[in-house]
């Protein structure tokens, strides 16, 4: 009992701390990521904060020689079809498996929230799109690093063929691997930022996100989300639940 | 023995006798940013080690990865070594091609709080660190308790006081910041080189801060190169303390703990 309350003082003290800072920090609106929680989540919205406030807005990731391209780790989830997995989810792994086994002639990648033309792109339609070859470096935040070649079309393309509202601050990413994360507007419309589909001058393997995949250059590797089924842009801030990072601990801003 | 009296053998210089106030005891501003470093650094070194652990393998250049061979590898954790990499597919045509291959194994990875943890350690970093280069400044303490004097670093000196440390002949606790001449060089070395080269090593491994400003991770020759650096440098800055706080035994726990934090 004695013990209990000690902990649950503690907890309304750091909470209580962290809002505070965090209104601070934030000037109290809705449309940044939270700082609630905990003192890390402060910590990261400063960090957040800091980058969009010092660094300039448009600076492009290096990009490197052909020669450059190295081995590429594949991880998380490789294969959202199988069942074996414990990543696998009951509702979208199996229509992952029957989309995969049809060469994803019948994957759609949606676009819905706040935009003025809610549509479905097929992945030839993304083709179909002007697109974009870069050939970065994947830093992931295990440690790692791997230089490959993207080729895809930039979201910008997505974003306004769909029409974004002038309220839109947030874009949302839903995969069929259960995961769900989000990025600001100011990276979902840098011109790195791109829709691939092509890894390495083929099409992009299953283990590296088929058929399309999310490429965010400026953030570390997590934010780049694999086997992509849908978008969806926000007005506000989404911790997206369980399935966004947040739920696990992760900072949701890793431009670090 | 007497507060300020060497009582050490006849050939330690004594000290330098305090011609300004504040030179005998260490100021409010030196114990404030001296705890609150201790602090974040304990933090950054934790959570840093954490962070190695998920991947505990050191590279040069800017990439590195399980597929690619190891500058250094550290056994910190299950991850060492981990052979649990399968369908190894190339990319292109030809022997020498890299590969794609599929993890098969649940790692360790304690990075989501770790991460956090740190660069909020990293935050209070800085701001103390840059409270405290400024204050050194203004009120010149760097100049007057830090830098050597004119003729005195030399190694003939370093020498001296190096064998003068070694046979345990140093004077003991002063309660200020009347330093021997070994002590500044380590020091200035931590507050001038050290530390200023961990935070930007750091930056270098950041993708946003990178972007912008490439120079940053190009003149370690890229990030790989930057994360190793890094890594040399939390094992130097480990070992100085390691070593200051030896010298804080050494020369008079109580009495140093006193004048750090009390200002007695």
């Amino acid at each position: 009992m004695k013990d209990d309350m000690v902990i649950t003082r503690r907890r309304a003290l750091l909470t209580g701390l962290s809002s505070v800072a965090g209104l601070a920090l934030t000037g109290c609106s809705d449309e940044l990521p939270p700082t609630y929680g905990n003192l890390l989540r402060m910590g990261d919205v400063l960090t957040y904060k800091a980058h969009r406030l010092l660094l300039p807005a448009r600076s492009l990731a290096r990009e490197y020689t052909h020669a450059q391209i190295s081995s590429s780790p594949a991880i998380g989830t490789t294969d959202p079809g199988d069942p074996t997995r414990s990543y696998f989810d009951v509702e979208s792994g199996p229509i992952y498996d029957r989309l995969r086994h049809g060469g994803f002639a019948d994957w759609h990648l949606t676009i819905e929230g706040s935009v003025a033309r809610p549509q479905a792109f097929s992945l030839a339609d993304l083709k179909r799109l002007p697109s974009r070859t870069q050939i970065t470096r994947h830093t992931c935040e295990e440690g790692w690093s791997a230089i490959a070649e993207w080729t895809g079309v930039p979201l910008r393309q997505v974003l306004e063929a769909a029409g974004i509202l002038p309220s839109a601050r947030f874009v949302q990413f839903y995969a069929y691997d259960a995961i769900a994360d989000g990025i600001d507007m100011l990276d979902a419309l840098h011109p790195q930022t791109i829709l691939a589909y092509g890894m390495n001058g083929r099409d992009l393997p299953v283990p590296h996100g088929a058929p399309v995949r999310l490429r965010v250059e400026t953030q570390m590797g997590y934010k780049s989300m694999k086997f992509l089924q849908r978008i969806v842009v926000t007005d506000h801030f989404d911790d997206l639940g369980s399935r966004g990072p947040l739920h696990g601990g992760w900072s949701w801003y890793a431009g670090i | 023995m007497l507060r300020g009296s060497t009582t050490g053998p006849n050939d330690v210089p004594p000290a330098p006798a305090p011609h300004r106030p504040g030179d005998d005891r260490h100021t409010l501003w030196v114990r404030i940013t001296h705890w609150l470093t201790t602090a974040s650094f304990l933090t950054l070194a934790f959570t840093g080690f954490v962070i190695l652990m998920a991947h505990p393998r050191l590279y040069w250049g800017e990439v590195g990865n399980s597929l690619t061979p190891a500058l250094l590898e550290l056994p910190i954790s299950r991850n060492y070594q981990h052979g649990g990499w399968e369908d190894v597919q190339p990319f292109f045509e030809g022997a020498e091609s890299p590969v794609s291959a599929d993890r098969t194994f649940n790692m360790f990875n304690q990075n989501s709080w770790g991460r956090s943890l740190h660069f909020l350690a990293a935050w209070i970093l800085v701001a103390t660190g840059a409270v405290y280069l400024l204050t050194g400044i203004v009120t010149s303490h760097f100049w007057r308790h830090l830098l050597p004097r004119s003729g005195e670093f030399t190694p003939q000196l370093l020498w001296q006081d190096l064998m003068r440390h070694l046979r345990r002949q140093f004077r003991l606790a002063t309660g200020g910041p009347q330093y021997g001449l070994l002590q500044r060089c380590a020091y200035l070395s931590v507050v001038f080189v050290g530390m200023p080269l961990m935070v930007v090593t750091g930056l270098g491994m950041s993708p946003a801060v990178t972007a912008a400003y490439p120079f940053l991770s190009g003149m370690f020759g890229g990030f790989q190169s930057a994360r190793t650096i890094h890594f040399f440098l939390f094992a130097a800055l480990v070992l100085f303390l390691v070593g200051h706080v030896l010298m804080v035994f050494l020369s008079g726990f109580r009495r140093q703990i006193r004048a750090m934090t009390l200002g007695e």
